[in-house]
């Protein structure tokens, strides 16, 4: 330190910060981990995630089973979007707002300054979620598709590697867009909002206004982030529909969550 | 160890903290005084990054916070004991700092003990403690990463008698042992009695700084009179400069010289004194046109 | 009370002189709340993106209606425009009303300056019920006024209005703003009480629709559990039969009236923390 003079003529002895590193980055995505399992909210968020999955197949299956209807291991999957693809958004909101509704972003800022780095194991850890997700979707699907065999259905396991990428990338997609949402935002309830009004409200507006006019009927694919989600779900791609699912993912995703990181990592942390 | 330099904050046209400097120095308790508002937290998180400065600097031992790798280990923070997540248990909180730090578990279990929070009480969640269960959770994981450098805001807050006297000796030890303790306080008493130094701060300005002593020293001379208008003009005219310290005046002067000059005027004196009222007159007069006079004057409703 | 007890008076009973106050009157209880919804950022904002959004709404159907022949807007459309967007939100501002008092822990001072808490979550929902009516009321006088510049662009006034569905819109917002408040006291928590409603008003309707589809008996029984559908002939009361009305009372008493009441239950007997 150089020749600091304090008032009493003494220099102001240095911090020796040589023994200690930064938290490597995994242990900060671990405690992150930690953070979304340890709260009551977010310990029901998983659950329900479980839960609802589970009840979804159940009712496919009885449905399947009673009606005599072909119910195909793609379908079970399919089913999650009722379960996983609903929630999994909402912990990806969660992971972000919660430190700022419940003020902990004071404490986990002082602790690693370096506010990309925390930003990024959140990033790191919603998305390691989802894989699990993916995972858990799979096993629960497998076996619904065997008691269906075993009951007397018949067991259709086609699924393959393409859908499998597709599914999966899906839940990423999902869980990242409701983070982009929380980093723009920083508000719990605002996010939840703004990503339901877009999930839902706003496929039907431009369903109608695609229908009234030539022009929105043109664009529309370029702006509408659920509509260019489509091909993954059943891996058949059209000419331009990945360029499509760039584009929308460009304004949905990858704007307010440049917009939002940008303001998280200059915010003052109240 | 801890640097602030000319460093201002401002919150639109209001300045909160205005071209502040001081030190404060290992091995020694610093007080940081002032009355509501006063813009003592404001430094204090300018100084772990949490708030930006409008101008100038504060360094921790030479280091920006931000460049301070794994900062818990080598300060510890406390700024609101409040701003913890309220479903997490207390052990969990400290928890996620130990392992946020990389320290063993066992750790959590030390600091749980030092402040005394039993292990029930650990398990329990934050939303159901008491406040001064919060402060004892909030200076344990300030505790948590054994720093050199504690940045501690009111931490007296909500502590009982034996609490306040428990910490006043364990930052005392903690300074003894070569550490740097800057802590915040309006309690004036309080801060006399553990601070090694003390800088007083009134909206946004330094008005005061030195040891408990230097402070204390020359606190001149107590009075009240009858006619005490007449007096402070004949003071004034004497080239003194009277000040009001809480129902009465204070003034850098002897006895007998107030006397003398009460007496040549005819006035009444009712109290003549050394002023003897330790940092409080100190505190009320420094402050007396920046602190939030006037206290219930208000009519009731 | 007198300021000091003396010690003859320290053999008087030692009541508290209650007779000079009164309880806050209802009315300035449900003032209060109103106030209370629009004073923070988000409540602001909120309601703000509702007046932002539905403004919105009405210039892209201007514009689309002017630039193309082929559609003709009525009075009665712009208004169905706002009071498509009012829904989505109104139930929002619902749930906010009672989540925020647990979320930013104000209700330990609500409820220590008003007891009796029934008192405050019905001056809650009758605020939550002047906010439904005023953006009502902003609907048809906003829709009026787009409607006449449309008219102005286009030549010729259309004034189209379903004057005996009026009735069922306001019954439907109302429905709507009471459904995300019942939700918010069952659950008490904004994040779940949002993702419950949404999930209540845009995806229980796919999944009883495909259920119907593949089920004989539960095609049978929907009408009674469909809360939603259940409230599409409100928009032509004239022709509501005893059979809607039914459908609408039992479908209602399940998703409306059965969370509210354990909701509200809940609320006069929890520990505010
Ligand atoms: N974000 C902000 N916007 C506007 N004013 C602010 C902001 N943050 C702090 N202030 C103001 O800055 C001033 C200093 O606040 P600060 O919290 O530093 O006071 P303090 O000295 O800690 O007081 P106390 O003893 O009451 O804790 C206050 O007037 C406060 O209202
Ligand atoms: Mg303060």
């Amino acid at each position: 330190m150089s020749a600091v003079l304090t008032k009493g003529g003494h220099e102001l002895p240095a911090l020796d910060t040589s023994h200690t590193k930064h938290p490597p980055f995994l242990r900060l995505v671990s405690v992150e981990l930690r953070k979304m399992m340890d709260t009551r909210a977010g310990l029901w968020l998983v659950i329900s995630m479980a839960a609802l999955t589970a009840i979804v197949m159940t009712i496919q299956l009885i449905v399947g089973l009673t009606q005599d209807i072909n119910i195909k291991y793609a379908d079970f999957i399919a089913g999650t979007t009722y379960s996983i693809g609903l929630l999994l958004p909402i912990l990806g909101i969660l992971s972000l707002t919660s430190e700022w509704g419940q003020r902990t972003a004071m404490v986990t800022f002082t602790l690693e300054p370096h506010r990309w780095r925390i930003i990024a194991a959140k990033l790191a850890c919603v998305v390691a979620i989802a894989i699990a997700s993916v995972a858990v979707a799979l096993v629960l699907g497998t076996v619904a598709n065997a008691l269906f065999g075993a009951f007397g259905g018949t067991a259709d396991w086609d699924f393959g590697v393409e859908r499998l990428a597709g599914f999966a990338i899906l839940q990423v997609l999902g869980v990242l867009t409701g983070f982009a949402l929380a980093a723009l935002l920083l508000n719990t309830p605002g996010a939840i909002v703004v990503y339901f009004v877009y999930s839902f409200v706003l496929p039907t507006l431009f369903a109608i206004g695609a229908e009234l006019v030539g022009w929105i009927n043109d664009i529309q694919p370029w702006v509408d982030f659920g509509d260019a989600q489509l091909p993954l779900g059943e891996w058949e791609w059209a000419k331009n529909d990945a360029a499509q699912l760039v584009v929308t993912s460009l304004i949905w995703l990858v704007l307010p969550l440049a917009i939002g990181l940008w303001r998280v990592l200059r915010a003052e942390v109240k | 160890m801890i640097k602030v330099e000319n460093l201002t904050r401002k919150y639109g046209a209001f300045t909160a903290v205005d071209d502040i400097s001081f030190v404060c120095r290992p091995g020694r308790v610093t007080g940081f005084l002032g009355p509501n508002g006063a813009g003592k937290t404001t430094t204090m998180r300018v100084m772990v990054g949490l708030t930006p400065a409008t101008h100038g600097q504060t360094t921790i031992g030479g280091h920006k916070y931000h460049d301070i790798p794994n900062p818990g280990r080598h300060v510890g923070v406390l700024l609101d004991a409040s701003a913890q997540h309220a479903g997490r248990t207390g052990r969990e909180v400290l928890t996620i700092g130990a392992k946020t730090m990389g320290l063993p578990m066992s750790r959590v279990d030390e600091m749980l003990e030092l402040v005394s929070l039993s292990g029930a009480e650990g398990k329990r969640r934050v939303r159901n403690y008491s406040l001064g269960m919060r402060q004892r959770l909030g200076i344990a994981h300030a505790l948590l990463g054994d720093p050199s450098v504690l940045i501690l805001d009111e931490p007296a807050n909500g502590l009982d008698p034996a609490g306040i006297r428990w910490m006043r000796g364990l930052l005392k030890g903690y300074a003894d042992r070569g550490g740097t303790v800057l802590l915040s306080s309006h309690l004036l008493n309080e801060v006399e009695q553990i601070a090694d130094d003390i800088i007083m701060i009134g909206r946004g300005k330094i008005v005061a700084e030195g040891t408990p002593a230097e402070l204390l020293q020359s606190t001149g001379t107590f009075f009240k009179a009858v006619e005490v208008e007449q007096l402070l003009d004949a003071l004034v005219a004497s080239g003194l400069h009277p000040a009001p310290v809480g129902d009465g005046y204070r003034v850098d002067a002897e006895a007998l010289q107030v006397g003398k000059i009460a007496a040549a005027n005819s006035v009444t004196l009712i109290e003549l004194r050394p002023a003897d009222g330790g940092l409080e007159d100190m505190f009320l007069e420094l402050t007396a046109d920046t602190q939030r006079e006037d206290f219930g004057q208000v009519a009731p409703a | 009370m007198s300021a000091v007890l003396t010690k003859d008076e320290f053999q008087e009973p030692m009541t508290l002189d209650v007779s000079q106050t009164r309880n806050p009157p209802f009315l300035r209880l449900v003032g209060v709340e109103l106030r209370k919804s629009y004073d923070t950022r988000s409540g602001f904002w909120l309601l703000m993106s509702m007046g932002i959004l539905a403004v919105i709404t009405l210039a892209i159907m201007t514009i689309v209606g002017v630039v193309n022949d082929n559609v003709e807007f009525a009075y009665e459309d712009f208004v169905a425009a706002i009071a498509f967007v009012t829904s989505v939100l109104l139930p929002v501002l619902g749930i906010l009303l009672v989540t925020s008092e647990w979320s930013q822990r104000t209700g330990m001072t609500t409820f220590a300056l008003s007891p009796h808490r029934l008192r405050v979550i019905m001056a809650k929902m009758v605020a939550g019920l002047a906010w439904t009516f005023v953006i009502i009321a902003f609907a048809l006088v906003v829709g009026a006024v787009v409607n006449l510049l449309y008219g102005a662009m286009e030549g010729e006034m259309a004034w189209r209005f379903g004057w005996e569905g009026l009735t069922g819109f306001v019954i439907t917002q109302s429905l709507a703003m009471l459904g995300g408040f019942a939700l918010a006291t069952l659950l008490l928590n904004s994040p779940a009480a949002i993702v419950a409603f949404f999930a209540y008003k845009w995806i229980l309707p796919t999944l009883f629709a495909i259920g119907a589809a593949l089920i004989g008996w539960f095609e049978d029984l929907l009408p009674w559990i469909d809360f939603q559908t259940a409230q599409g002939p409100l928009y032509e009361m004239t022709n509501m039969d005893g059979e809607d009305f039914a459908h609408l009372l039992v479908s209602g008493a399940f998703w409306l009236g059965l969370p509210l009441a354990i909701g509200i239950w809940r609320v006069l007997r929890a520990e505010v923390k």
